[in-house]
């Protein structure tokens, strides 16, 4: 397999879009990507785009063919495009089908998009849309919303492991602040701990500000082969591993409630790829839909001890300057989480970071980011580890 | 969700009927036709589950799933049936008697309708033993 880098990033604003179509969203963050990387339509060798829900979002399907077309790719040069779904997780899973398609041989030059156009519908039929994540005939039907799983995850970390409501609190806090720094975040605003317990109840014990809003939003990454990287960019950010790993996709078939074994599993397939271990990332983007997801996911990435999570996020070890800055970007909490453009945007702001170009929320020595990209309540995870060096 | 999906189960919900793996012995609910533990080599049958067991964890729901609106706020729970497999559902009680670990029971209730005029889904939910 040949070495892989990113060598172009594009990003639209996140955000309630209304005067933006799907179509303008991909557009915008395809050109930033390619004027990035200095690339020209001719170079793209094929597309792999993440997209969770267009049937139900703007009643479109055949997104790939979309993409292609209004990117000017498809009527002389025919190039490729796939659509890649794995609900929330898309994005990551687009990304994850690119490098491995340069990684092949195959293809030496591949962009990886993703985009969601969320917010044409009413609220009832989003939450009705992301619901169709989880297993409709045995979850959906008993009346299970998205934040009511993710509320069932908390309720019972919480009764094994005494996280409080103000440590889950803690990770929006932290997330909007970083978001303030973030040019493309939907939320540029601070919120305190009483801002999110004060918030509306969504689903027992989470509150409104526990959850990531409703977004509109695109992204984009070129991806190329190593040997060619320096040829476009001084700066080119390297692939050191890319895993998927798949978890049952009802909640209460998993072992333990409060552990999401495909993010362990891909995590831990990560590391050996990367040949690392949790000491050496310096950054890391995780899923967080809501702020119990975040908890679990940096404790089972490895970087705290199962049920540590929510100590170590109210003690600030999650913060830009603490022991390991996760969502630099402002998490989906903040930045927005168009459900098939995150998993590319954690891999734009890893990127940035890596390329030193991250402004405020510059994380000091960056040399190393992860990213973390869940699907459903943990149906599929898909982890990337990225380096400045090869 | 379509009649059509709806009906297929319709046994397996009326009657809390998942699947038995003779092979290794683990019980199954929602049904499954492969043991995820012998895969292959598993010998799956029915079987009717008792319908007692205990909240693993719950929420209490305020911003329903479409179609429930009118049930909120309602109790949703994991539930661990005593033969072994875990499932989603609701409980019907009082929101401030829901506790991990309480025992609960099945009942047969009505879980939805798709409209006014639409299909009545009925199914099981549980109440406090």
């Amino acid at each position: 397999m040949r070495d892989v880098a990113i060598i172009g990033i594009g990003c639209t604003n996140f955000g309630e879009l209304w005067d933006r179509s799907f179509r303008d969203l991909f557009v915008e963050a395809g050109v930033i990507a390619i004027e990035d990387a200095g690339i020209q339509g001719e170079e793209i060798d094929s597309m792999y785009v993440g997209n969770m829900s267009g049937g139900r979002f703007v009643e479109q399907e055949h997104i790939g063919s979309l993409i292609a077309d209004y990117a000017g790719l498809a009527s002389n040069l025919h190039v490729p495009a796939t659509r890649v779904e794995a609900a929330c997780a898309s994005g990551g899973l687009a990304l994850r089908q690119a490098i491995l398609s340069v990684a092949s041989g195959h293809d030496n030059i591949v962009v990886a998009a993703g985009a969601e156009k969320m917010t044409d519908v009413g609220m009832d039929t989003a939450t009705d849309a992301l619901a169709a994540a989880a297993d409709r005939e045995w979850e959906g039907i008993m009346g299970a919303t998205f934040p009511g799983l993710y509320a069932m995850i908390a309720k019972l970390h919480m009764h094994t492991y005494g996280t409080t409501s103000e440590q889950l609190a803690a990770a929006s806090v932290k997330n909007h602040h970083n978001g303030t720094m973030n040019p493309i975040a939907q939320f540029k605003n601070e919120i305190s701990i009483d801002t999110v317990l004060n918030s509306n109840m969504v689903a027992d014990p989470l509150h409104m500000f526990d959850c990531s809003p409703i977004s509109d939003g695109a992204s984009a990454v070129v991806v190329a082969a190593a040997d060619i990287a320096k040829k476009y960019t001084d700066t080119p950010v390297y692939v050191k591993a890319t895993t998927q790993a798949s978890g049952t996709i009802s909640l209460h078939d998993r072992a333990d409630i409060t552990t999401l074994d495909a993010t362990v599993a891909a995590g831990q397939r990560a590391y050996k790829m990367a040949r690392m271990t949790p000491d050496d990332i310096d950054m890391v983007e995780v899923h967080d839909c809501f702020s119990i997801a975040e908890i679990c996911a940096i404790e089972d990435l490895g970087f705290f001890r199962k049920g540590d999570g929510g100590r170590a996020t109210e003690a600030g070890d999650t913060a830009i300057g603490g022991r390991i800055p996760v969502n630099t970007s402002g998490g989906l909490k903040a930045c927005g989480h168009p459900v098939g453009a995150t998993g590319i945007k954690q891999a734009v702001e890893i990127t940035q970071q890596l390329r030193g170009t991250a402004g405020k929320r510059q994380v000091d020595g960056a040399e190393v980011g992860m990213t973390h990209n869940v699907g459903g309540s943990g149906g599929t995870a898909v982890v990337h580890i990225l380096s400045r060096n090869r | 969700m379509t009649v059509a999906r709806f009906w297929r189960k319709i046994p397996n919900r009326y009657n809390l009927i998942g699947t038995h793996c003779t092979t290794c012995g683990e019980h199954y609910f929602p049904p499954r036709q492969m043991c995820p533990t012998c895969r292959r080599d598993g010998k799956m049958e029915d079987h009717k589950f008792e319908g007692k067991g205990k909240v693993v964890t719950y929420t209490v729901i305020h911003t329903a799933a479409k179609g429930y609106e009118m049930q909120t706020p309602y109790n949703l729970a994991i539930i661990k049936l005593d033969e072994g497999p875990s499932l989603t559902g609701q409980v019907v009680c009082d929101q401030n008697e829901m506790e991990i670990g309480m025992r609960v029971r099945s009942v047969f209730r009505k879980l939805g309708e798709e409209s006014e005029k639409g299909m009545i889904y009925y199914g099981t939910k549980f109440i406090p033993e």
